[in-house]
This record gives C-alpha cells, structure tokens and sequence, in this order.
C-alpha cells in the first residue's frame, strides 16, 4: 500500500513538473517547488525502543520508524504549525525535534534529566517542555531548540524552605501563554510570553496562582482556552481558574466528591488531556474510584456520577461530542468503554486486548486508533460500528498522535 | 547398564529414572514453596515486565525516576530488602505510591525488592 501511494506520488510529482515545463515552454531552468501534504499523518511512540512510527490515516498504515529517541516511557508529542514536525518529550529529558515528511531527526538537545511533556505556543515559535529533575519549566526556540526561557518551579514549603518543585499539566494559552502546575508546591503559575522575545535580557511575565490545591497532577485547558482544570491527587475536587481572568484566582471545584468514602489505591494517575466536552457537561476521571464524574460547566458543579469498569485513566470525546470513550489504569486495562453523552449511560464496552494505553480519534472521528502495549499492536475501530477495520504492529506502543492536533489549543 | 539389556527393560530403567527425577523435582519444589516460594522464570519475567512498564509509568522505565522517586541500587543505600517490600506492599501514605498488595504475592514483592537492591536492572 504505502509503496503504491509512493509511486502515485511520484507520479503526480513527474506530471506536475512536465505540466509546468511545457507551460513555461520547456525553461529548463525552472524549478518548482513540491510539497507533500502531512494532514493524515500522526506518530505513534513505541516506549521500550525508544522510537516512534509515522502513520498514515488514511491509507491504515506504517509510513517509517524514527529510533534513538531515548527513554519513551511516558512521552508525549506536539506538533509544529506546518504539520512537517513532530517535537518528541522523552522521559529522559530529550526533546527531539522529528521531521515526519522527510522522516528524519532534525534535531535534538538532552534538556533536562527527568521530564514529563509540553507544550507548543499559540504563534508556533516556542516549545515549552515541563520537568520532574530539576523542576521547573524551560522554553525553546521552535525553530532551533536553543534556550529562550528557563523557569525554575521554586515554592516555599510548609517549614518557610525555598525548594523546586516537579512541574505538570502544562498547556499552551491564548495570549502566547503557557500554563503549568507545581506538584509539590501546590500552585499554578501563568508564563506570558506576548512580550518576551528570545533576545537576551527578556523574560516572561509570571503570575503565580497560590494553595490551588494539593498535588495538582495533570491538568486540562478547554478548547477555547479560557479554562484551565487541573486534577488533584492530594485532596477531592479540582482547581479551576478562568484564564479570562486569572486575578481572581482559581476556585476549587468538586470539593465534596466523595467525602467519607476510601479512595482505592491509584496504580496510574489519570490523564487530563484534552477535554472531554458534551454540550454544557464535561466528563473527568475520578482518582481511585470506578467513576466519571460530570460537572455542569455553567454552574461548575457535579451533576452525576458515571459507574464504570476500572479507575479511568483518559476520558476522551468524540470529536462530534456524542460519546465518551475511557480507558483504564493498571490491573483493569484490558479494556475500553463508551459513554452516551446524551443520557450519561454506558453503551458499549469493548476488550482491545492487554494494556490499553491511549486512543487518538481521526480528525473528524469516524475511525478511532487504540494502543495495545503488551500485544504490540495498534488496533483501528469504526467509532460507529464499534468494528475492528484492521490492526497494526508496533513494539510496545504508548500514545498515538495525529497532526491534526498542530491547530488545536492546548493540545 | 549391561550390553545384554534389552531395549524393553532399558526402556523401564530409564522411565523409573526420570520419574525420580521429575518426582524429587516436584517435591523439592513443594518444600521451597513451603519455605521461601521460589519465583518460577515465568513469572520472574512477569515481574520484570511489570516493573518496567506498570511501576515504569511513574518511576520511568529505566527506573531512573519519575513522579516518583528512582529505584536504582544507589538511591536504597541505608535501607534494606524489608523496607522496600514493605514499601511495595503498603504503598506510602502521603505519597502517590500505592499499595500493591491485592495485585501481587509477599514473595513477589520480595523478589522485585532483591532485584532492586541488588542493581540487577543495570546488568
């Protein structure tokens, strides 16, 4: 298949530019530039080898593998306005900077020991990357990688000491901000970067947003970008803060959920990324309970609670809004199950196979792509039909990215 | 054996010989189990697999350390093979470590202690 389209391509390539030289009345000097387009391209991470394949949404299918990315256990993927590259966060602390068109490195820089994701901004032209060791957030010129920014996550801890915290949730914002919260510090900090240029002597302007909550371990923006939501591992409930107007400080949200009642041992931590938005409710995971909880966006209240299989670890929309899809976190990840946004009961329940890790839907959602790590495979659904179309190979597979995601906020 | 055995009674011979073999195997087996519960290969390679990609997921997969802390040999100096048991069986309050004891065995959670301290994910 792939090689077929290879040689479609080709073929339009050697059609256009023979069109183009009669055109130009066989200038043989002419060049014309050719593009290849990458909207139905993503990449898929496959964490044991440190590498990541380039798929093609369209045709089902592996175009390349890229290798020598580093610690891949939970990376993560944005990607450049162009949709040419992919900027991979290793756990390692690597950023690498992967031309998907060209299927090559473009570069990398080893940025910090230890990190876990980030963040490209509103314009394109900085990639912010949120780290565990030594903490804090840095910022990259997009272009070169090199340093514009570095943010250490310094808070002072209940005995007056100064420490760095390990940062986490980070978004990018309208206003060409990033978002991010301190796990240990128990704040979120909002890094403006309108006036901030990478000359020298520049810095962004930081407001910092104090006691949101204890242990904010993820975070999500909606897809506006005007709320940011970050999860608490420390306490119920969630911290909210309207970026419209962040002098107002974020507001606990849920703070009774499930008051009285023990929390079940966490095995992973639930992931807050995107939004799962179904006309006014949103759906989140609940920490260490079998649940989704709905919350009322108007009034930011809860107004349901969604029993399912296991703890959720992504609770993600369709993109038309009509179901929500989760998956589940350790021993209970064999599994996916869909819920009806309309009347919040579950539809369908579905058994992908051992260690269902993350689900990308195609851009407009009429097929959905399934990670299965401990099968080495990809498994690509009808989100209609609930059918099986075809499956892939891939060593180890964790989070699959499409590049649609390139004009999406906070994605 | 004699050159004059016939192939019948070679054949028993060698049945008798293995079933000891395989019968001394089955109770050396019972007894460890009775005593320290051996960890068969098999599930010696469960673990490790869980290790790497189920504790991976916050220690990160070379154990280097993520939300939560590293596992490496360096970081359990002052501490013994108890603690760290103890530690993967409860889980820490205050902490995002839980506690694994409804998903694997005390001698499981002895093993991945050994194998932990004694630096065997860097060989």
């Amino acid at each position: 298949m792939p090689s077929q389209n290879k040689l479609k391509l080709k073929a339009a390539i050697l059609t256009t530019t023979l069109s183009f030289a009669t055109l130009l009345g066989g200038c043989a000097s002419t060049t014309v530039t050719q593009y290849k387009a990458s909207g139905d391209l993503g990449t898929i991470i496959e964490r044991a080898d440190g590498a990541v394949s380039i798929v093609n949404t369209s045709d089902r299918a592996v175009e390349g593998r890229i290798e020598g990315l580093g610690d891949l256990s939970h990376a993560s993927i944005v990607y450049s306005r162009d949709e040419q590259y992919a900027y991979v966060f290793g756990r390692d602390g690597g950023l690498t900077k992967v031309d998907i068109l060209n299927q090559n490195i473009a570069k990398r820089v080893l940025q910090a020991g230890n990190s876990i994701g980030g963040a490209i901004s509103q314009d394109g032209k900085l990639i912010a990357v949120s780290n565990y060791t030594p903490g804090g957030v840095k910022v990259f010129d997009a272009e070169t990688l090199e340093l514009v920014a570095d943010i250490p996550a310094i808070y002072t801890d209940e005995n007056g000491e100064q420490k760095q915290s390990k940062t986490v949730g980070l978004v990018d914002a309208p206003g060409q901000r990033f978002v991010f919260s301190l796990f240990e510090g128990n704040e979120t900090w909002i890094a403006d970067f309108s006036d901030a240029s990478s000359a020298e002597g520049t810095a962004p302007k930081i407001t910092k947003l104090k006691s949101v909550g204890k242990q904010p371990y993820d975070a999500l923006i909606s897809p506006d970008g005007r709320y940011y939501i970050a999860g608490l591992f420390g306490q119920d409930g969630l911290a909210l803060i309207d970026l419209w107007h962040p002098e107002k400080g974020s507001k606990l949200i849920l703070p009774d959920y499930g008051k009285g009642q023990e929390r079940l041992p966490v095995y992973k931590m639930p992931h807050l990324e995107g939004w799962a938005v179904a006309g006014n409710y949103a759906f989140v995971p609940a920490v260490g309970r079998h649940e989704v909880l709905v919350v009322d966006m108007n009034s930011w209240t809860q107004v349901g609670e969604i029993p399912v299989y296991g703890q959720p670890v992504f609770v993600m929309s369709r993109p038309d809004a009509r179901e929500i899809w989760v998956n589940f976190a350790f021993p209970k990840n064999d599994t996916l199950q869909m819920i009806d946004a309309e009347s919040f009961e579950l539809k369908k329940t579905l058994k992908p196979g051992k260690a269902v890790l993350h689900m990308e839907f195609t851009p407009r959602g009429e097929e959905v792509w399934v990670s299965v790590r401990d099968e080495d495979t990809v498994r690509i659904y009808n989100t209609t039909t609930y059918e099986e179309i075809t499956s892939l190979k891939a060593l180890k597979p964790s989070g699959i990215f499409f590049t649609s995601r390139a004009h999406r906020i906070g994605l | 054996m004699s050159k004059t055995a016939s192939p019948k009674k070679l054949a028993i011979q060698l049945t008798v010989v293995i079933a000891i073999i395989v019968l001394a195997v089955i109770a050396k087996r019972a007894v460890a189990s009775e005593t320290d519960g051996e960890i068969s290969a098999d599930r010696a390679a469960e673990l490790t697999h869980m290790l790497k990609h189920d504790c991976g997921s916050c220690h990160g997969m070379t154990l280097k350390g993520g939300l939560g802390p590293s596992l490496l040999p360096e970081e359990f100096k002052g501490k013994n093979i108890e603690y760290i048991k103890l530690t993967i069986l409860h889980g820490r309050s205050g902490t995002a470590m839980p506690p694994w004891k409804s998903i694997i065995s005390e001698r499981d959670a002895e093993w991945i202690a050994e194998y932990l301290y004694s630096g065997q994910i860097n060989k």
